[in-house]
């Protein structure tokens, strides 16, 4: 077993118990007069403005398994992984088209999860409940992963070293760091990672700037790296019998690439952890303006993405890919620095697996709890389940990890990615057109599921036989593609085709609770309101005009009564 | 209540030219990003960074800056439209809450 790193470790502790105090103490953070209600634990009142929304999704969409992995895929094979950085170029401008009028329909009616809003709109509890299950079994693995990236750091600091021949003592810091974080997430809920992002971001920031200056001084600057780099991939892999990779994506890898990022894309913000964050911004603009300061994030992402390049350069020897950038920091900086930086991975984990967990819990409790097991339940037991549930998906996250081999949890997020793609047209398509059939929606959204997860079976690579990669021979088109994009475009097939034919049909159609208007509203501003609703309506046109089986029932929801009143 | 304001469409058109601004800005960093072939080269390279690399950090921030122009559009379009409508909403309500006096 290797020493342990002292003065790393000191550091390291000293954080972990700064953001423990900050997540307990978080409760107090911006309190609202009723605590006992899913929107205060869960979305954290929908109260936080610009910034903090920004830290907190920040904190949640890049998580420390992003830290690690995506240098670490660099290290491996070069260029191919690099579309994370695409990837996010493209979410985007992609979720400025759609999110706001989630935001705006969820601020409405009240919906805390996307099953919520997609039941209110097609009034459909089969197909409310296929988006919940897809987004919670899409998650777990996620959070198992943020366990990963947690031991990655203890590892490589000697603590909990995988050498260590007693299950208990070698797992103990991971236990510890998880129980502390299911602690504070029961009690603060989405206000303590909200509050914990501003530490954890600082420390990201900081640690990939002085990298990203540092560490190519110490290797005689980008040319040389780049040489040594472009060196090292080109050698042969035994395994394969082709070189280890390129630094540009070659012809046959295009397809590959693009299709990646825009499948990945398409996919981050159907995670129902994007989701929670998105729905605690306190108004609409909250969000567009988000898409437009996010990209900061992806400019850091690609940065560290390059010290995959100093990985190799450097000569860093790993018997674990994961461990490359981690044991990277340990080589270059001194000790002191290291902890700072392995605190940054740490408590990067922390932030995303609080709200993946409050996520998945919001999910079950509202869409399966209250829709099929008891639906008169009260906002103070909706409450408390969430907090259970939040507290059983960490344990469930932990058992995935203790319990199973890494590759398993990787297997399984590589799959999540396919999967909760395939809730995309129930969710994008209902929020701006009540065309899509329900049953047609489930229909497409069983094949996605089915053709995704045979196609990923069928993928071996050297080392694993099953679940090899995420890409795949796209049918038709002859090149390699992402396999998730070629379940999409069959799941939007098979909704388009099943949607005409049930309309011809006459099939019933669902209920749906939500109005035009719904879309653009914004939150009320004194005085403001009739104006914003009347406005609103003016925007909507041409969305949403299909309706059918609405009932207009006229609760005070007309602009002009509001209006009336607000005079 | 009498019927909802459909009417609201006509007086603001579905597709108007600073929408389809806004929208060419939100759809050309699926252009440049998605067509791989267009970038995947080492050369020139900036600082010992190949092209590739530094290619797509740098659409990091065009794409940036187009989703801040087409934030600026959609904001000043809502602006005015919020405008137009509160008038007459006020005067409608005025004239309503006149009819029931």
């Amino acid at each position: 077993m290797k020493d342990v790193n002292g003065v790393a470790l000191a550091v390291f502790i000293f954080f972990f118990v700064l953001v423990t105090v900050m997540g307990f103490r978080a409760a107090r953070w911006r309190k609202a007069a009723n605590e006992n209600s899913l929107d205060e634990w869960g979305l954290g009142g929908r109260s936080f403005g610009t910034w903090i929304t920004w830290f907190l999704l920040g904190g949640d969409l890049y998580t420390a398994y992003t830290f690690v992995a995506v240098p670490a895929a660099i290290y491996a094979a070069g260029a191919s992984g690099f579309f994370a950085v695409p990837y996010t170029i493209l979410v985007y401008p992609l979720i400025f088209t759609f999110l706001p009028r989630l935001w705006s329909v969820s601020h409405r009616h009240g919906y805390v999860t996307t099953s919520d809003f997609v039941r209110g709109r097609f009034g459909s509890k089969g197909l409310s409940l296929a988006v919940a299950l897809t987004g919670i079994l899409a998650t777990m693995p996620y959070i198992a992963l943020q366990l990963v990236g947690i031991q990655a750091v203890l590892d490589v600091m000697g603590v909990g070293g995988s050498e260590s021949t007693n299950w208990f003592i070698k797992d103990l810091p991971l236990l510890i760091a998880f129980g502390v974080l299911a602690a504070y997430t029961y009690s603060s809920g989405l206000r303590a990672p909200a509050l914990i992002a501003f530490v954890k971001d600082a420390l990201i920031y900081i640690v990939i700037a002085v990298a990203i200056i540092y560490i190519p001084i110490k290797l005689g600057g980008f040319d040389a790296i780049f040489a040594k780099a472009g060196d090292a991939l080109a050698q042969e892999n035994p395994a394969t019998g082709k070189p280890r990779g390129e630094l540009a994506s070659g012809e046959n890898a295009q397809w590959a690439y693009a299709t990646l990022a825009v499948g990945s894309a398409l996919a981050l913000f159907m995670y129902p952890h994007s989701i929670t964050a998105t729905l605690s911004g306190k108004n609409r603009n909250v969000i567009r303006r988000n898409t437009t300061i996010l990209p900061l994030y992806s400019l850091m992402l690609g940065f560290l993405a390059l010290l995959g390049f100093m990985a190799i350069a450097a000569g860093t020897k790993v018997d674990n890919g994961q461990l490359a950038i981690p044991q990277l920091f340990e080589d270059m900086f001194p000790d002191w620095f290291t902890g700072v930086a392995f605190a940054a991975i740490g408590i990067g984990a922390l932030v995303p697996a609080a709200i993946m967990s409050i996520a998945a819990a919001n999910l079950f409790t509202r869409n399966i709890y209250k829709d099929f097991l008891k639906p008169d339940a009260t906002a103070e037991q909706e409450t408390k389940v969430s907090k259970l549930v939040s507290l059983l998906v960490k344990v469930g996250a932990l058992v995935f990890v203790l319990g199973m081999d890494k590759t398993v949890a990787i297997n399984f997020q590589l799959l999540g990615g396919i999967w909760i793609l395939q809730t995309f047209p129930a969710l994008v398509g209902g929020l701006f057109t009540r065309w899509f059939h329900r049953w047609a929606l489930l229909a497409g959204w069983a094949v996605g599921m089915a053709y995704g997860t045979l196609a990923a079976y069928g993928v071996a690579s050297p080392t694993q036989r099953h679940f090899g990669g995420s890409n795949d021979v796209i049918p038709g088109i002859g090149e390699t593609g992402y396999i998730g994009v070629t379940a999409f475009v069959l799941n939007v097939a098979v909704t388009v085709v099943g949607t005409v034919v049930l309309r011809a049909l006459r099939a019933p159609d669902g209920v749906d609770e939500t109005r035009p208007e719904d879309y653009t509203a914004d939150a009320p501003e004194a005085g403001d309101r009739a104006a914003q609703a009347a406005g609103g309506a003016a925007h909507d046109s041409g969305a949403g005009r299909t309706d059918q089986g609405r009932t207009d029932d006229g609760k005070g929801e007309d602009p002009r009564v509001e209006a009336g009143a607000a005079n | 209540m009498s019927a909802p304001p459909q009417d609201a469409g006509k007086r603001r058109p579905a597709i108007t030219p600073a929408r389809v601004v806004a929208g060419l800005c939100l759809f050309a960093p699926f252009v440049g990003i998605l067509w791989v072939d267009s970038y995947a080269r080492i050369e020139p390279t900036l600082i010992g960074v190949p092209f590739f690399y530094w290619y797509q950090m740098l659409w990091v921030l065009i794409s940036a800056v187009l989703t801040m122009v087409a934030y600026r559009i959609v904001r000043r379009e809502q602006t005015g439209a919020r405008r137009a409508a509160a008038s007459e909403t006020v005067a409608e309500a005025a004239a309503e809450s006149g009819e029931a006096r």
